[in-house]
């Protein structure tokens, strides 16, 4: 086998194993809420994408869209019923008050771009 | 005349913004009070209409640094379609600048049609001008996209069109630039700009489309927000002014004429009218109402002039309810929906990597010119991938299900309860209100005895008199009670004009009946449990209260405890039969479900023989009788127990365990709060048929949802391993990129297409 293809296997590999560690392997963090209201800023995902809310308690989720992808122009809280526009540059608010604790995600429109909601 | 109006305010933060707000207000020349509310953040102007605009008020807000936010609504709305427009446009002229410049490309450098091309158009310097625009001008919403995507480590559709684009046209470049160090390699130094760029055009043509199509599945809710009425003519002061319909208070006297719209929901005080409540309930045929009748904001009045008072304003109305609860029911997932989204969270990392894995095993094994085939096989292979299609499968049917639902007057609470309900194989029907309208009348007044029962001290033999005297004791009785059947003896003693006597320690006995004290004897009104509970023989009477019963009619029996102390045993007094009729729909509805294959039952109170003679008149075999209120969960659970997937159908407080414990709860529109809350399903039309287009629209919506997954999965499953090159070996056949494009932009198209033929589903 030539050196090329040798390179372009060991190179492939390689490259299988980034897009797998890069996407897939990335450690998840948990932003904790603690003062009722986060801020979610909506730019080629959501950021935070993980926050941990308090049950039985009134928190406000304030989706900022920066991104004028037309995938994010909508955030998706099926578990909520909650179905929103996120209009380029303007904050919009959801008030959550979790009944029952557990992982709940939440994703753009068309199902692209994913967030977590933990409620403890 | 002066008008009134309220109006949200922002940037205030302490007592101070209020007064120089106020002052701010009260300068307006027009103005004549200004009050600002510093924790609602709103304030209220009484102004001259003809003097003051909406402008003039926002722009003194404004000059003294906060902000009035008086057309806010209508503002928001204006400006989410204007923006959409805009998007829109923008992105129209991004697909004719691509496909123009994208035609040239291909006309340049596609085999044989490039030999009847200009010399010009072949030259690859022009094609690289002409394609560069296209892939960093048109295609720049990929890159925006994609590198914010990268910062959070994930990808989407965006990365997989800006990888296999990006390739294409950089391989095109450096064969453009270094023609002879392709040659080198063996590989004829041909561009592919054809590719990269058509690829753009076709895919930001199925946005265009795809941008268009998704705006119809969500028109049920713009139609249902176009229904309200801007404005109110409320009789305030004795002078008739016209507000905004925000400004509506609940006790307001509002004037409709005919052809308008009713603002908001209230009840009748002066008048009558003829009003078309399509719009809300579904049903087509307008609805007379008169003094004392309820109306429901957003429908309109056909023939009369009336005067309502307005009981509910703002989000409280039946309008603004039916809007929440079909945004809910849209914004919330249906269980089949888990699997797709499972998939779409791996979906784009697997793609890639597999990318990857094509352009190896071309480059390694593949023919020659081997970098090529592996270049053109990876690109393929990035944009026939078409996560889009999945994420759109199910989200989309469930709107337009919901929406047409809405439409017809079945309002569904969530996905999950549109879903469930296609399974349904049990309908139990309750029987007062919802099979029959709930509103009996008595038919039979039977004194039993010779009348010595007479209270006080005369005994009559006068027959209408002896009747009157047992209707006056049922009555006096049934007056403290809240069941249907009570209603109906006390409506009868009111049309003969009975005055009704003194009651002392009424008890109601659920299930069984009521009992108290009159005129210090007590009395028993009920059935034959409450008869069998005190011991009242009712075998002389037997006869007579089973032909009544057979007859469909419900029999209360009347007893005495004349002796004190109670020692004797009380003695039956005469019996009133009550009955309920059908609703005209009730037969009809059965009769559809029976013909479904779906069994229907009937629950009912009433004991066996009663019941049975409804259920047979209406069509239903399996009758549930003499099922007490808190029985009624119970008997949902024994039918589940037999592996029966079961919709309850009811209207009263006593159904809502039974809605709830039912695989779907189908509440009557004209049914309790409480009801209305544990239900899957709500029917405002109150028209029992929707029971049956309620699960037909369930079934077609998930017949929907199961060919777009079966479309977005098969798709993907099917072309991704052509695009890799699996039938290459046996039958020579390679993916072209640009086909590529093309299929994937139509595969989102073709799902949000099918998602809204459901519109045309006649339900």
């Amino acid at each position: 086998m030539s050196f090329d293809k040798v390179l372009v296997i060991v190179s492939g590999i390689i490259g299988i194993v980034f897009t797998y560690w890069f996407f897939l392997a990335k450690r998840e963090k948990v932003t904790e809420i603690a003062d009722s209201s986060v801020d979610i800023i909506v730019e080629g995902g959501y950021s935070p994408n993980i926050i941990a809310i308090p049950k039985n308690k009134t928190t406000k989720i304030n989706f900022l869209r920066k991104d004028s992808n037309d995938c994010l122009d909508e955030v998706v809280l099926g578990d909520f019923k909650i179905r929103k526009k996120l209009p380029l540059n303007e904050k919009v608010t959801i008030e959550l008050t979790p009944k029952k604790s557990g992982e709940f995600t939440y994703s753009c429109g068309m199902n692209m771009y994913h967030g977590k909601i933990i409620v403890k | 005349m002066n008008i009134k109006k309220t109006f949200a305010i922002k940037g205030m933060h302490c007592a101070s913004c209020v007064y120089v707000i106020e002052s701010a207000l009260k300068k307006v020349n027009g103005v004549s009070q200004a009050n600002v509310n510093l924790a609602i953040e709103k304030a209220t102007v009484t102004y001259d209409p003809e003097k003051v605009t909406d402008e003039k008020l926002m722009s003194a807000v404004a000059n003294v640094g906060y902000k009035a936010s008086i057309k806010e609504e209508i503002e928001t709305e204006d400006k989410e379609k204007e923006e959409k427009q805009q998007e829109l446009k923008k992105l129209l002229t991004e697909v004719i600048v691509s496909l123009g410049l994208g035609l040239l490309i291909l006309f340049g450098s596609f085999p044989k049609l490039s030999d009847f091309a200009p010399v010009i158009l072949k030259n690859p310097l022009v094609l690289l001008i002409l394609a560069t625009p296209v892939q960093f001008w048109a295609g720049s919403r990929f890159y925006r996209a994609t590198i914010p995507a990268l910062k959070h480590r994930t990808a989407n559709m965006d990365t997989l069109v800006v990888i296999g684009t990006t390739v294409a046209y950089f391989y095109s470049a450096i064969v453009t630039f270094f023609p002879d160090v392709v040659k080198k390699i063996g590989i004829e130094p041909m561009p592919y700009f054809d590719v990269s760029v058509i690829i753009i055009a076709l895919i930001l043509l199925g946005r265009y489309f795809e941008a268009k199509a998704k705006a119809g599945t969500s028109e049920a809710i713009k139609k249902l927000i176009g229904l309200q009425a801007k404005t109110a003519r409320v009789i305030r002061n004795g002078k008739e002014i016209d507000v905004l319909i925000n400004e509506v208070l609940i006790g307001d006297v509002i004037r409709v004429r005919p052809g308008e719209k009713i603002p908001v929901d209230g009840v009748i005080t002066e008048g009558e009218s003829s009003i078309d409540e399509s719009m809300v309930t579904g049903e087509s045929i307008p609805v007379d109402k008169f003094r004392n009748d309820t109306v429901i904001g957003a429908t309109i009045n056909k023939s009369g002039t009336f005067l309502y008072k307005a009981t509910k304003v703002g989000q409280e109305t039946m309008l603004a309810q039916i809007i929440k609860m079909v945004q809910e029911a849209q914004g919330s997932k249906a269980p089949i929906q888990r699997l797709a989204d499972l998939i779409s969270s791996y979906f784009v990392p697997v793609v890639i990597m597999l990318a990857i894995f094509t352009f190896v095993v071309w480059y390694v094994f593949g023919p020659s010119p081997a970098l090529l085939f592996a270049i053109l096989n990876t690109v393929a292979v990035l944009i026939i991938a078409c996560p889009c299609a999945m994420g759109l499968a199910t989200p989309t049917a469930i709107m337009v299900g919901t929406g047409l639902g809405a439409e017809h007057g079945i309002l569904i609470k969530d996905a999950q309860s549109l879903e469930t309900a296609h399974k349904i194989n049990t309908v139990i029907f309750d029987k007062t209100g919802t099979l029959t309208k709930g509103k009996p009348e008595v038919t039979d007044i039977i004194v039993l005895g010779s009348g010595s029962w007479v209270m006080g001290s005369k005994k009559t033999q006068n027959s209408q008199l002896i009747t009157h005297n047992l209707l006056r004791l049922a009555a006096s009785l049934e007056k403290g009670s809240e069941h249907s059947l009570g209603e109906a003896i006390v409506k009868k003693a009111e049309e003969e004009k009975l005055n009704l006597k003194k009651v002392n320690n009424f008890i109601a006995v659920p299930g069984h009946g009521i009992e108290g004290m009159i005129d210090n004897k007590k009395i028993f009104i009920g059935n034959r449990k409450l008869m069998m509970r005190e011991k009242i023989s009712v075998d002389s009477s037997e006869d007579k209260i089973s032909q009544l019963e057979q007859e469909g009619k419900t029999v209360m029996m009347i007893a005495i405890q004349n002796s004190q102390p109670s020692t004797h045993t009380p003695e039956l007094l005469g019996l009133i039969a009550v009955a309920d009729t059908l609703k005209e729909t009730s037969m009809e509805a059965v009769e559809k479900l029976n013909k479904m294959g779906i069994e229907t039952i009937m629950i009912t109170g009433d004991n066996q023989r009663t019941a049975n003679a409804i259920a047979r008149k209406v069509g239903i075999e399996r009758v549930l009788a003499e099922v007490l209120p808190e029985e009624k969960v119970n008997e949902v659970k024994k039918i589940q127990a037999e592996n029966k997937k079961v919709a309850m159908v009811g209207d009263g407080i006593n159904d809502a365990p039974a809605l709830a414990q039912a695989d779907v709860g189908i509440a009557m529109g004209s049914g309790t709060d409480v009801a209305i809350e544990a239900a899957d399903i709500t029917l405002i039309n109150k028209d029992l048929r929707s029971v049956v287009s309620a699960i037909i629209l369930s079934k077609k919506t998930m017949r929907t949802i199961k060919l777009n997954l079966f479309w977005a999965f098969g798709y993907n499953i099917i072309l991704i391993p052509v695009a890799i090159g699996i039938l290459y070996p046996f039958l020579g056949i390679l993916l072209n990129p640009i086909f590529a494009s093309a299929a994937m932009a139509l595969s989102s198209i073709s799902v949000v297409t099918n998602s809204l033929l459901l519109k045309k589903v006649k339900i």
